[in-house]
């Protein structure tokens, strides 16, 4: 079985994989992040599993990338909360922000489904636990981030 | 959960529909910088058609007249190269002028490195010869079996020819039938007559 070009799944996922990005960082750091989600993708490509979720696979990637951005940008340990996201403007700020203080289960299952797109089920593949309890962690990241930007629950 | 409730605070980031051009085009020099890139292309407007190029680290290797619809054959670059494959007009850029310059006679022959990973067999033997034929001259399908040392494979010539994958730049248009007919020509006759009209080559039509 032979593989798609590696261009057609840019195209098809280009804009998912930025919208991961983009919930995490600001615009310069995203389209960083962006870049080194696809190049990691294009280096495993070609042994890939053949039954693998591209969408999955790639947007736990652009997690993944992105994460290693904030923790550069603001020099974290793992498990630190993050005293400063690169400044941006608006409404995604206040996301990005937001996301970057939630726990981490809470905020991957957060990431991975509503940024991501992923059903719930290839949330709990990506991030080897059940469906019941990623969708658990989602509701309680997105109740949390209610609460962070200051929004009525 | 109940309607809103399940969704995000705020619209969410979405990329600027211009946005995805750009980073395609950082995405392609980055990973050609780490040699990732194993298959660039792009289309380049011609007037025999619409080409597709492709080019992997060591040159040109496939010329083909299906730049407008080329996802046929960039899945099959992909199966017989390599799936790393990324739309790089800029890494074409030298390809697309010699191209360029041949279709429109301002070169005689490419000037660039080619990679012939796409001819094996007979069929490289054929375009090894091909590249022999003379700016301006013509080969019949005959003539060139007799020269790959198969003088009764004017047939597979005829094949080898049509499948050169790098057509204008190795000169399968210059072979020609016996009887003066221009045979076949992957990006059809009328571009096979173009080709040999600019090269002066005397045709029997």
């Amino acid at each position: 079985m032979s593989r798609a070009p590696f261009d057609a799944l840019v195209t098809q996922h280009g804009a998912r994989v930025w919208r991961v990005c983009r919930a995490l960082l600001d615009e310069a750091d995203a389209d960083d992040a962006w870049s080194e989600t696809f190049l990691a993708a294009l280096e495993a490509y070609p042994t890939l599993a053949h039954d693998t979720s591209i969408e999955g696979w790639l947007v736990t990637i652009a997690h993944r990338k992105s994460i290693d951005v904030l923790r550069k940008r603001a020099r974290l340990v793992v498990g630190d909360v993050p005293d400063r996201v690169a400044p941006a403007t608006g409404r995604d700020l206040d996301l990005a922000r937001a996301l970057a203080q939630l726990p981490q289960r809470q905020r991957e299952a957060v990431v991975l489904h509503h940024l991501g797109g992923l059903p719930f089920a290839e949330v709990a593949v990506q991030l080897q636990s059940s469906t019941d309890a990623v969708r658990r962690a989602s509701s309680d990241g997105v109740r949390r981030l209610r609460v962070l930007m200051g929004e009525q629950p | 959960m109940t309607g809103a409730a399940g969704s995000l605070p705020g619209a969410g980031p979405t990329l600027a529909p211009d946005a995805l051009p750009r980073l395609r085009a950082r995405l392609a020099d980055r990973a050609a910088e780490r040699g990732l890139l194993d298959v660039a292309y792009r289309a380049l407007e011609t007037p025999v058609g619409t080409l597709l190029l492709a080019g992997t680290p060591k040159g040109l290797v496939s010329v083909t007249f299906d730049g407008a619809a080329p996802d046929e054959t960039l899945g099959r670059l992909a199966a017989t190269l390599s799936p790393r494959v990324l739309e790089a007009p800029a890494r074409l850029d030298p390809a697309a002028r010699a191209i360029d310059d041949l279709i429109a006679g301002r070169a005689r022959a490419f000037a660039g490195p080619l990679d012939l990973a796409l001819a094996r067999g007979f069929g490289r033997d054929v375009v090894e010869r091909l590249r022999e034929i003379p700016y301006g001259e013509t080969r019949s399908y005959a003539e060139v079996a007799a020269a790959v040392g198969s003088p009764r494979a004017v047939r597979a010539v005829g094949t080898a020819c049509r499948r050169n994958p790098l057509p204008i730049a190795i000169p399968c248009h210059r072979v020609v039938r016996s009887d003066g007919g221009l045979g076949q020509y992957a990006g059809g006759v009328d571009a096979k007559r173009a080709l040999l009209a600019v090269e002066g080559a005397a045709l029997a039509d």
